[in-house]
C-alpha cells in the first residue's frame, strides 16, 4: 500500500499480461477460444461481456490458477503454469463470490489470509490496520462476518487481496449484487488504488463500470475478443458520437423509414428498438427524428454509450 | 523486498493452522461432541451391558472397550472433518478457491487439510484419554502414546475422508460414507467384542477395515501389553495411511486446478 515502493517497472519495461492465442477448454466446451490480451503496467484493463463469454476463465488462466490448454501467457514475465507460486506471491484476488471465513472476525479474516503470503508477521500485522482504514472498516474490525453487509463484506473482500502488496489487482465482478451507494464507494476505492499506480485488471458485464473505470478494455463473447481499446476510442470506431433510437415493431419499420437514405449508418435492432448510430450530427439524423414525430413514434436522441458498442458488434445486448 | 514463497510444509502448515483458528471458535461444541460420545457408549456399553458380560481376558468389560473408544473417537472426527468440513470449504463457503489465489499450491492445501484432520482427532483422542483414566480404565502410562496413535489415525482417516470430498458433489455421499463405511467399521474392527471369537470369514473382512490394527494398537498402549506382534497392526497402519494420503492428495488437487 505504501505509495512509495521500489519501482522496477517505471523504466517502462514489457507487459504486466501478455497472452497471444490463449485457449481454454473444458472437455469439448471451449470456453475461452484463442484470445490476444497485452496489460500494461499501471493502467486499469477491463474484461467486458455477457455471463458466460469466458472472462472469468481468463481471469483464473492469468492468476495462475487454472492451466491454459493452448496458447501463450506471460504474467508478470513469469509463465504462469510453471512459476505460479511466485505469480500468485505478487496477485491481489477479489473473486466474484464471497468467499471470506465466515466463522472468523474483519481483522481475524485479514491476518489469517497474509499468512499465506511469504511476509513477515509484523508486516501482515500492519498492513491489515492500514486496510481496514482503507476500506472504512475500522468499526467493524472485531464483528463476525455474520454482522455485515453485502457492502462491507465486499470491501473486506477487496481489503484482503490488497495484504501482500499486490503488484497487479485482480477483480471479478467488483460491484455485482451491490446497491449504487455501496457501487459508489467501492469505484472510489478503485480509483484511489489506480492512482497509486497499481496495475488492475477487471471483468464487469456493466458498462457505466467499464467506462468509469477502465483506461483500456476487451470485449469478449463466447470466448473470443472482439474489439480492444480505450472506452472512447471503441465508441467513437464503432458506433460514432450519436445515437437515435426509435421504438417501432420490425413490421412497420419499412413504412415508418420510407424515404430516408440509410445506407452507411450502423444500426441494430433489440425487441422492438432500432437505434441508429451517427458519426456526427448530421441531415439524416435529423430527418429520421422529424419522420419519427410525424408518425407518432417514440425516439430518443442521445450519446452513444459502450452498451451501443457490444449491440453493433454482437447483434445481441449485453444483460441477456 | 518480497520473500520466496514458503516451502510445501510451510504451505501445509498455513492451511492447517487456518483451520486451527477457526477451530478455536467454536472449539466448545466441538469438546462436547468429542467428550459426549464416547461418554454415552462407555456408559450403557461398559456399564450397562458390562454387568452381563464376563470379564475378556482379565478385562472387566468397560476395560475392553475403553481404548477403542479413544480410538472411534479419532475416526469419527478425522471423518467428519474431511468430509462435511472439507466439502463446506470446498463449495460451500468456497474456502479453498481463496487460498489457491494466493502462492499455497492445491497440494499443498490437501496436505494441509490432512493434518489438520490428524491434529483435531489427536486432540479428542487427548480428550478421551482423560475421560476414560477418570473411570479408571487405564492401567499404564504407555496410553499417553495413544494421543500420537491417535494423529497417526486421524491422518489415515482424514485422507480417506478427503478421497470421498474428492469425488463428491453434494453433502448426501458423505452420509452414505458414514452409512456404509464408517459404522461397519465402528461396529466391526474389535472395539466392541474380540474378533478371535468370530468365524474365519468375519475376522478376514475385519482384518481389512483400517480401524483394526489401531484399535489392537491402542489396547496394546492402554492395557501396557505392548510387545513385538505390535509390528503387524503398526504396519499395517502406516500402509493404509500411505496409500490414503496419495489418493486423496492426488484427487483433490486433480478438482482443485480445473
Amino acid at each position: 500500500m505504501s505509495g512509495d515502493r521500489a519501482v522496477p517497472w517505471a523504466a517502462g519495461d514489457g507487459p504486466v499480461v501478455e497472452a497471444r492465442g490463449l485457449v481454454k477448454r473444458y472437455g469439448d466446451l471451449v470456453a475461452v477460444a484463442g484470445i490476444d490480451l497485452s496489460v500494461r503496467r499501471g493502467e486499469c484493463f477491463g474484461l467486458l461481456g455477457a455471463n458466460g463469454a469466458g472472462k472469468t476463465t481468463t481471469l483464473r488462466m492469468i492468476q495462475a490458477v487454472s492451466p491454459p490448454s493452448g496458447g501463450n501467457l506471460r504474467v508478470l514475465g513469469l509463465d504462469p503454469v510453471r512459476d505460479g507460486k511466485r505469480v500468485r506471491a505478487r496477485l491481489g484476488v477479489c473473486a466474484q463470490d464471497d468467499n471470506l471465513d465466515p466463522d472468523l472476525t474483519v481483522l481475524e479474516n485479514l491476518l489469517v489470509y497474509g499468512s499465506y503470503f511469504p511476509q513477515p508477521r509484523a508486516v501482515t500485522r500492519a498492513r491489515a490496520q492500514e486496510l481496514l482504514t482503507f476500506m472504512a472498516l475500522e468499526e467493524k474490525r472485531d464483528r463476525r462476518l455474520r454482522e455485515l453487509s453485502g457492502g462491507m463484506k465486499r470491501r473486506l473482500m477487496i481489503a484482503r487481496a490488497l495484504m501482500n502488496d499486490p503488484e497487479v489487482f485482480v477483480l471479478d465482478e467488483p460491484t455485482t449484487g451491490l446497491d449504487p451507494a455501496a457501487r459508489h464507494l467501492i469505484w472510489q476505492k478503485i480509483r484511489e488504488l489506480a492512482g497509486r499506480g497499481v496495475t488492475m485488471l477487471l471483468t464487469t458485464h456493466y458498462m457505466d463500470e467499464a467506462e468509469r473505470l477502465c483506461d483500456r478494455l476487451v470485449i469478449m463473447d463466447r470466448g473470443r475478443v472482439l474489439a480492444e481499446d480505450a472506452p472512447r476510442a471503441l465508441i467513437e470506431r464503432h458506433v460514432g458520437h450519436e445515437v437515435v433510437e426509435l421504438r417501432v415493431p420490425a413490421a412497420e419499420e419499412a413504412a415508418v423509414l420510407d424515404g430516408i437514405e440509410l445506407t452507411g449508418i450502423g444500426s441494430a435492432r433489440t425487441g422492438d428498438l432500432r437505434a441508429f448510430f451517427f458519426a456526427r450530427q448530421s441531415a439524416v439524423a435529423e430527418r429520421l427524428v422529424a419522420r419519427a414525430r410525424e408518425r407518432h413514434v417514440a425516439c430518443l436522441v442521445r450519446n452513444a454509450t459502450l452498451e451501443d458498442v457490444f449491440l453493433e458488434l454482437t447483434g445481441r445486448e449485453l444483460d441477456e | 523486498m518480497t520473500r520466496a514463497p514458503a516451502g510445501f510444509f510451510g504451505g501445509a502448515w498455513r492451511v492447517a493452522a487456518r483451520n486451527l483458528v477457526v477451530w478455536r471458535t467454536y472449539a466448545g461444541a466441538s469438546a462436547l461432541g468429542n467428550f459426549g460420545e464416547p461418554l454415552l457408549y462407555l456408559v450403557a456399553m461398559g456399564y450397562g451391558l458390562g454387568r452381563v458380560v464376563p470379564d475378556l481376558g482379565g478385562m472387566s468389560y468397560a476395560e475392553f472397550i475403553a481404548p477403542g473408544l479413544v480410538l472411534s473417537t479419532v475416526m469419527y472426527a478425522a471423518t467428519f472433518e474431511g468430509t462435511f468440513g472439507a466439502y463446506t470449504r470446498l463449495e460451500t463457503q468456497r474456502t479453498f478457491e481463496a487460498i489457491l489465489a494466493t502462492p499455497i499450491t492445491p497440494v499443498e492445501l490437501a496436505a494441509g487439510e490432512i493434518l489438520w484432520g490428524g491434529i483435531k482427532a489427536a486432540l479428542g483422542a487427548a480428550a478421551v484419554l482423560v475421560v476414560v483414566a477418570l473411570f479408571g480404565l487405564v492401567p499404564s502410562w504407555l496410553a499417553l502414546l495413544t494421543v500420537p496413535l491417535g494423529l497417526l489415525a486421524g491422518v489415515m482417516f482424514t485422507a480417506m475422508a478427503l478421497v470421498v470430498t474428492g469425488l463428491s458433489h453434494s453433502y448426501e455421499t458423505s452420509n452414505y460414507y458414514f452409512t456404509l463405511v464408517v459404522a461397519p467399521m465402528f461396529l466391526f474392527s474389535g472395539i466392541f467384542f474380540p474378533l478371535e471369537q468370530m468365524p474365519d470369514w468375519v475376522q478376514l473382512g475385519a482384518r481389512a477395515l483400517p480401524l483394526t490394527p489401531v484399535v489392537v494398537l491402542a489396547r496394546g498402549l492402554v492395557r501396557g501389553t505392548l510387545s513385538l506382534g505390535h509390528l503387524a497392526p503398526l504396519g499395517a497402519t502406516l500402509a493404509f495411511t500411505a496409500v490414503a494420503c496419495v489418493v486423496a492428495v492426488w484427487l483433490l488437487a486433480r478438482r482443485l486446478r480445473v
